[in-house]
């Protein structure tokens, strides 16, 4: 009887079940958010009014959150590497825990970017733009700050050199979510 | 089941481990450039480079990212069919609820001339700081 851990071992679909799961997860996200965005594309080409609040939105704010995703996701690529290619567990750790400092920071400036646009009255009941602005960026949001948690566990797991598998599985999470704000950042910030 | 059985696949598994990492500095640095593209385009006016430059340029970092970051390259190809059927089931989707969403009217439908306007207690809102 063999007593290795399903979760690294079976592989009926030619990858370990843990990363297969995450691209399951993944798959799923694609419906949430893709749905959630194309419904904003149609409201937004059907609403020419629509421009007038998107020229809200603070183009250097969204830029610099766009800067620090992608910079998370090197971040957590090079995690990914130290942990496959080098076996350590504390180099793949330290990378992990710069992937956080981003994901911390980009909360960080949405609430600030947030706290600015709620003060000058425009909520998530002020209209449908900003009802989808804050429903699409709010969910983006939970999942960096779900994504940060995870990493929390996943790193300190690493810092011991135990399941370093997991470094990679968190790795693609996050690189999806950085996908998803790609994707935002133009829809939101840029076409005014 | 023998451990051997359970051990050939999941050394098949571990394949993908092994493969080689591309240079993420070089493919990080390319994402800066294309950010800083995206950014630059909106100030030059012009709708169409607008566009091209903030969506074409979202759709060519998306790519690198799943290209070089998420390895979907590396990956088994029902990897790719499974991402490539939601997002087929997104444009059913779209194509299926626009019509609805964004004409004015239809066979037996026709919506309200101010259907394109935000009730002004609302605008006032989102007028600007």
């Amino acid at each position: 009887m063999h007593a290795k851990p399903i979760a690294n071992t079976r592989s009926a679909s030619g990858m370990p079940t843990g990363r297969l799961a995450v691209w399951w997860l993944i798959a799923s996200e694609i419906v949430i958010f893709g749905g959630l965005l194309c419904s904003y594309i149609m409201h937004r080409l059907a609403h020419d009014s629509w421009v007038d609040y998107a020229a809200n939105t603070n183009l250097w704010i969204g830029a610099f959150n766009t800067f620090v995703l992608l910079t998370s996701s090197y971040f957590a690529v090079s995690a990914h590497e130290r942990a496959d290619t080098y076996k350590d567990g504390a180099g793949a750790a330290r990378y992990l825990y710069y992937t956080m400092g981003g994901g911390l920071v980009f909360i960080c400036v949405k609430a600030y970017e947030w706290t600015t646009e709620i003060s000058h009255g425009m909520t998530i009941t002020s209209n449908t733009f900003w009802s989808f602005y804050y429903t699409a960026a709010g969910l983006h949001a939970l999942h960096v700050i779900a994504g940060v948690i995870i990493m929390g566990i996943v790193a300190a797991q690493a810092k011991r050199n135990e399941e370093l598998h997991r470094v990679e599985l968190i790795g693609i999470y996050w690189h999806f979510v950085d996908l998803v704000w790609i994707f935002l950042f133009p829809l939101l910030y840029i076409a005014k | 089941m023998s451990d051997a059985h359970h051990d050939a696949p999941a050394h098949d598994a571990h394949a993908h481990e092994a493969h080689a990492h591309p240079n993420y500095w070089r493919v990080y640095l390319w994402l800066m450039v294309l950010l800083a593209i995206s950014v630059a385009g909106p100030f030059l006016g012009i709708k169409i480079v607008t566009l091209i430059t903030a969506f074409g340029i979202a759709v060519v970092k998306a790519y690198l990212v799943l290209r070089n970051f998420m390895h979907v390259n590396v990956e088994p190809r029902f990897v790719t069919y499974m991402v490539s059927t939601v997002l087929v089931f997104m444009l059913l989707f779209f194509s299926a609820v626009a019509p609805d969403v964004m004409k004015p009217d239809g066979d037996n439908w026709k919506k309200d001339a101010n259907w394109q306007h935000v009730p002004a207690a609302h605008a006032e809102h989102g007028g600007g700081h």
